[in-house]
């Protein structure tokens, strides 16, 4: 799969780059013998011969999540300067990794030992975004990264990075998107510091197609008093696999990891979630909801460490999954590893159908059997999609449900 | 309004309803009344399109269409409502988003113009005072939380929202006490014109002080054995079942 790449001309660490080349050279992809990739396939994946091209899209409009936004543009993983904003708004700086100097992208926190996506990524990055958020600086308007995959066998490794300084305010959208992308693959990854008694929320959604396949990896670091707010949506694309490492290093950290995936076709999307408490005094809540169509699969692997002096711990952990066909598929496992004594941690995994009782209740009540099990699924993931504060991002995810599976449920959640 | 002719029905592979026959017409109120396991409960299921139900034979006509071709969904559009014996709990989805979303499908199945918010606002308040249902409770999810006796008032207030030609209440006293009796009695009462009507499938003759029916029908083994004036309830209630049973050579 590498042949034909040119090794990445972004100015990154030489000794990160070594060993990102070196695990290429030792290892191959993973199979499903190993644990962390026991349920998701990425054969296929070394099958394609990937290239890295340059495409550009005629108009952002059907991909700009916010109107109201500092915008960046990348497809394939090249920057699109014509369609990106040229105004930065007061406290941040946001720029495109090929114009970084030598030294300016700081060293990395990703894993780069036999993790080959990563790997992968740091030898082959085609670009990036790097954004430093000052220390003090309250972003009102939001940061939006927006991602196409184009073409045939377009490969993109990408990488963002976002300093959050010391009790700065601001939120980020990432969209995932394809236009045109035919076995196409985003290799995505994400380094992002949360820094003292900051606040960052990211919004992503991933909207790429069928047969596009998307690894993304980020490494997360929280000091103290800081809060970490991530919401995955997740609605198309073939394979998706979604790696969210949080370390708490800081006491008094509150971190939220939400998840929304509604899949049908043969999609298969994979949630691993790993949030290590290091430290005392800190909460965690982690809610995944899913619905699962067709033949579609969905993964959740959900893993938190609370260490053995991290006490006054409060750990919450929920994945919810509703098959919608006889040939769905969920994989969940919730994992808790606990050293410290006084702590209160909770998981618990649920998955079933739609309660057929209810969906002929209201049904007796004239409702359409299409409108009830609308109401019934939107009801259900509900619980997840209220966790987004962003009403753009709230908005503009009806609207691919909408288009997506004829759903409309912008009606039930406004009135 | 609702013919029901020799109607079999039967549920994995088990025949309950043995042969049918009931006539109901506008204006009218009939009680349903019967031993455990007669098929009660099985034809108010079978009436509203439940698909666990098999029908073998007989037919129901419902103003000159024939029901048992019909989804459920068309069937209450087409003025038929059951009163559910245990409301179901769907948490998540608003009871009064759930009715705006019916009334107008109904509409719209209907040709009709969709009801404004304004219109719909005053039809809640209005109906949810009749059976004296807590606004509040009316705008929470569906059942979820609610007593038994919150569900079962909770039912009749659905009914009073869509309107329907044909009520089918079943066994929505039991678990009440006398005041949620009465409460929902007056509602059903109070719903009552010459153009619809009422079928009311009950245990206990208690109910009958407060819904009057014009007649009281026995169902015995998926057969309705015996038809008398109100009064046979109060047989019924006295006497039991066995005298019927007798009275038919079983």
């Amino acid at each position: 799969m590498l042949e034909g790449l040119t090794p990445t001309s972004i100015l990154l660490d030489e000794k990160e780059l070594s060993l990102a080349k070196n695990t290429l050279a030792t290892n191959q992809l993973p199979t499903t013998r190993m644990e962390a990739w026991k349920y998701t396939r990425v054969a296929k994946l070394g099958k394609t011969n990937y290239r890295s091209s340059e495409e550009t899209i005629e108009s952002l409009d059907a991909y700009r999540i916010a109107a109201d936004a500092t915008t960046f543009v990348f497809v394939n993983g090249h920057f699109s300067e014509e369609l990106s904003s040229d105004e930065m708004p007061e406290g941040v700086s946001i720029s495109p990794l090929s114009s970084c100097m030598e030294g300016e992208i700081n060293s990395s926190n990703l894993v780069l030992e036999d993790e080959i996506f990563t790997a992968l990524n740091t030898a082959f990055l085609t670009d990036g975004v790097l954004i430093d958020i000052e220390a003090k600086a309250i972003i009102e308007k939001p940061i939006q990264i927006i991602h196409l995959l184009k073409g045939e066998a377009a490969l993109s490794n990408f990488k963002t990075i976002i300093n959050a300084g010391d009790f700065s305010k601001a939120g980020i959208i990432q969209g995932f998107f394809a236009e045109d992308a035919n076995k196409a693959f985003a290799n995505v990854t994400s380094e992002i510091s949360v820094g003292k008694n900051a606040f960052l929320t990211i919004d992503k959604i991933q909207y790429e197609a069928e047969n596009t396949s998307h690894i993304s990896t980020e490494q997360v670091s929280q000091e103290k008093d800081s809060t970490f707010t991530i919401n995955t949506i997740t609605l198309n694309g073939g394979l998706v696999r979604n790696n969210l490492n949080i370390e708490v290093i800081g006491e008094n950290c509150e971190t939220n990891l939400n998840g929304t995936y509604l899949l049908k076709g043969k999609q298969h999307v994979d949630n691993h979630t790993v949030v290590d408490h290091t430290v005392p005094n800190c909460n965690s809540n982690e809610l995944y909801k899913g619905v699962i169509d067709d033949q579609a699969t969905a993964v959740f692997n959900g893993k938190v460490f609370v260490r053995r002096d991290a006490q006054k711990i409060n750990a919450f952990q929920s994945n919810g999954n509703v098959l919608m066909s006889d040939n769905a598929t969920v994989n969940s496992k919730p994992e808790l590893e606990i050293y410290a004594d006084d702590v209160k941690c909770s998981h618990g995994s649920t998955t079933g159908q739609l309660d057929e009782e209810a969906v002929f209740y209201l049904r007796a009540r004239g409702l359409s059997e299409k409108s009830a099990r609308k109401l019934m699924v939107s009801a259900f993931i509900g619980g997840a999609l209220d966790k987004i504060e962003n009403k753009d991002v709230l908005k503009y995810t009806y609207k691919l449900l909408k288009e997506r599976f004829a759903w409309d449920f912008e009606s039930d959640f406004n009135s | 309004m609702i013919t029901i002719k020799n109607l079999h029905a039967s549920i994995n592979g088990k025949e309950i309803l043995k042969g049918l026959n009931l006539e109901v017409k506008a204006g009218e109120v009939h009680a349903i009344m019967g031993p455990n396991g007669a098929g009660k409960s099985t034809l108010a299921s079978v009436l509203a399109g439940r698909s666990d139900y098999e029908i073998t034979e007989g037919e129901v006509d419902f103003d000159g269409i024939d029901l048992l071709e019909m989804s459920p969904e068309d069937r209450a559009r087409e003025g038929l409502f059951l009163a559910f014996q245990y409301p179901v709990e769907i948490p998540g989805v608003s009871n009064i988003n759930f009715l705006r979303t019916a009334i107008n499908e109904i509409r719209a199945y209907k040709g009709e113009e969709p009801m404004s918010a304004k219109e719909f606002m005053a039809t809640v308040r209005e109906k949810s005072a009749l059976v004296e249902l807590d606004a509040k409770l009316a705008s929470r999810s569906v059942n979820e939380g609610f007593s038994g006796g919150e569900k079962k008032r909770n039912e009749i207030f659905q009914m009073a929202m869509l309107e329907p030609k044909l009520a089918i209440l079943d066994e929505t006293d039991s678990g009440l006490d006398i005041d949620a009796l009465r409460i929902v009695a007056k509602g059903v009462n109070t719903l009552k014109t010459d153009k619809n009507a009422t079928v009311v499938i009950t245990h206990y003759q208690r109910l009958l002080d407060h819904i009057v029916p014009d007649f009281v029908h026995v169902l015995y083994d998926g057969k309705i054995v015996k038809t008398g004036p109100k009064e046979l309830a109060l047989e019924l209630e006295e006497k039991g079942y066995d005298w019927i049973k007798e009275e038919i050579g079983q």
